[in-house]
């Protein structure tokens, strides 16, 4: 399997408090890798470290032969303009119209005429469904229309990687159903690489080829492999979380 | 209405084990919790995971309870299953036993026993002073940067967008322009006032002129300015950067590549240091001139002599010397706002917090500044 990207010995903390450690792992090209474990596990904790915006404690995240946190700023910024990521809260530039947050990542790195630009925010916008909002303010869509709009963000420069925090939290089942099948028609037909953190079991076993399981007592991740797998032979904890079952 | 005791007071009792402890709880515990419910015996409150004992929970003689049991319960057991004290819990009603499951860690609740914060044991004074460290290595930290992304822009590789240096020149110079116009009025008049009673004391109100002149030009124009602008653009700046903090708008930007200093702040402080000395030389001109109403009326120095004795006691070391300090002044606003904003927490009420920490240290800086620049000026011999 080619690995587009190696976590090793990863050690999260927040001060003196460690919420994870010894996390080793890797994602691999053109997969779909769900981010699973209970609330305050830290699954959007791990995912700011993969992106290059919080060191670690200990380890090193690797992408492209680089350490994200020993390859200076300069290199960091453009293995960082490889991944697209959208937050657990939209973050769409609150100042700027929906299609200017799409159309800021695009004249900052790409050669586009401004046409071309909204051409391309508008596709974008289409592809999740909110081809109407190119001249919105994000402050007048909904919850839901903002994770989309940061969907479509994410997607402006046709990243490598995508990070996906909580992606399907606050849709509506018709829309959290597209963005399903926008995941894995991005992963069959442009071989993008999607890392997603999130508590819904049904986007889990519709689009994720493995799961990484981070376990909130051990303070590490206790499974990674499918979530069929994970489903009939992964640990107790894990099964329990899959089946929704605490055990009692 | 309260709950009438008919029944035997309540009353809990530890018996101590090897292995195994007992709690028995007795009696009426409605409306009331016995203050021996309140700590567990230090025996058993010592205990490790190695060797913790089990606790069985005994309430065949309990009679009577209502809601607060269960809270009350959970206070005591909850630091013993933490230290690893198995409990048994079956001789609870099924009600509080339930609400009690979920409550205590080893059963965990919606957060599968995610770690809590531990409590920090260091004295408060290590505390503050570890915290006053830390919190002076952010604004060395965020100084360094800034310095590196004016460079970057002189070099010509900044992220820096003109328009919004535009936008920020708009929004702190012509926008604050009146707030600044009407304080220094008021300063200014009220020193011509004041500086003129105290004059006529000896009989020179003739000075009236000179004393707003220095004063207002040397140090209040540039003062008065700094401290409005704290208010109103360092507030804003804090409250701005903050709330995008907490959207995680900013790591957005990081995650671009683009580096927030050279795009956030870089335009706020250019266009801070273009529009500053304007604002202070219009504040200076209004102080100056509000003096000539209080002295013309009050203690009849004619209109053609005070702003004679205006422009005789208005020398280009004055003027340089309160523009450069007014503009010192409007630097310091931005850079604790922009700080401040940058590093606030991710939720509503540190965007609050954040902000009124920015005023605070710009006037604390300005106050600083002011007395120090006064006296190195005043030593040099300006």
């Amino acid at each position: 399997m080619d690995v587009l990207l190696r976590a090793e010995g990863l050690t999260l903390a927040h001060g003196d408090e460690v919420v994870q450690h010894d996390l080793t792992f890797d994602i691999r090209r053109a997969e779909v890798l769900a981010i699973v474990g209970a609330s305050g596990c830290g699954k959007s904790t791990l995912l700011r470290h993969l992106i290059g915006l919080q060191p670690p404690a200990q380890g090193r995240v690797m992408y492209g032969g680089h350490d994200l946190y020993a390859c200076g700023d300069d290199v960091l910024a453009e293995l960082r303009r490889q991944f697209g990521v959208m937050f657990q809260a939209g973050a769409l530039w609150s100042a700027m119209t929906v299609g200017e947050n799409l159309m800021l990542p695009m004249r900052l790195y790409t050669p586009l005429n401004r046409r071309a630009r909204e051409q391309r925010a508008r596709f974008k916008l289409a592809l999740v469904g909110l081809d109407d909002c190119f001249d919105a303010l994000p402050a007048a869509l909904s919850g839901g229309m903002k994770k989309r709009a940061a969907i479509a963000r994410a997607l402006a420069l046709d990243p490598a990687l995508l990070y996906l925090d909580e992606p399907s939290s606050g849709l509506d089942p018709i829309n959290a159903g597209r963005l399903d099948a926008l995941i894995l028609a991005l992963r069959r037909h442009l071989g993008t690489t999607v890392v997603m953190v999130t508590h819904t079991l049904d986007s889990v076993f519709a689009v994720a080829d493995r799961v990484l399981f981070l376990d909130a007592r051990e303070k590490t991740m206790t499974a990674l492999d499918a979530p069929r797998i994970l489903l009939q032979h992964g640990p107790e904890r894990v099964r329990e979380f899959l089946y929704r079952a605490p055990s009692t | 209405m309260p709950a009438t005791r008919t029944q035997p007071a309540p009353t809990l009792l530890w018996q101590p084990g090897e292995a195994v402890w007992s709690l028995q709880l007795m009696g009426d515990w409605r409306g009331f919790v016995p203050p021996s419910a309140l700590a567990a015996p230090s025996a058993l409150a010592a205990a490790d995971d190695a060797a913790a004992p089990t606790l069985e929970v005994d309430t065949r003689q309990l009679t009577a309870w209502d809601a607060d049991l269960a809270p009350a319960l959970w206070a005591l057991l909850a630091p013993l299953a933490q230290r690893g004290v198995l409990l048994r819990l079956d001789g609870l009603a099924d009600d509080v036993r339930a609400a009690l499951k979920l409550a205590l860690p080893d059963d965990g609740g919606d957060d599968g026993g995610a770690a809590t914060p531990a409590a920090d044991t260091l004295p408060l004074a290590v505390r503050q002073g570890r915290g006053a460290w830390a919190e002076l290595g952010i604004t060395v930290g965020f100084v360094g940067e800034l310095l590196l992304a004016g460079l970057r822009l002189l070099r010509g590789r900044s992220a820096m967008r003109a328009s919004d240096l535009l936008h920020q020149m708009d929004e702190t110079g012509p926008r604050s322009l009146p707030i600044v116009a009407l304080t220094t009025f008021l300063v200014g008049l009220l020193l011509a006032y004041m500086g003129g009673a105290q004059l006529g004391r000896i009989g020179a109100q003739m000075f009236i002129a000179e004393l707003v002149t220095v004063g207002v030009v040397r140090e209040l124009a540039g003062l008065m300015t700094g401290v409005i602008l704290a208010g109103r653009v360092g507030a804003a700046f804090a409250a701005q950067l903050g709330t995008m903090q907490a959207n995680e708008e900013i790591d957005a930007l990081r995650t671009l590549g683009v580096n927030p200093i050279e795009y956030l702040v870089l335009p706020r402080l250019l266009g801070m240091l273009l529009v500053a000395p304007l604002l202070v030389a219009m504040a200076m001109l209004v102080g100056v001139l509000a003096g000539l109403p209080a002295a013309v009326a009050i203690y009849d120095v004619p209109v053609p002599l005070y702003l004679q004795k205006c422009l005789e006691s208005l020398t280009w070391t004055h003027l340089w010397i309160g523009l450069f300090k007014g503009t010192m002044y409007t630097l310091l606003v931005v850079v604790a706002g922009c700080r401040e904003g940058l590093h606030a927490g991710r939720n509503a009420q540190a965007v609050g917090e954040a902000t009124t920490r920015a005023v605070v240290k710009a006037l604390v800086w300005i106050v600083l500044a002011a007395c120090a620049s006064t006296v190195v000026l005043q030593s040099l011999g300006f």
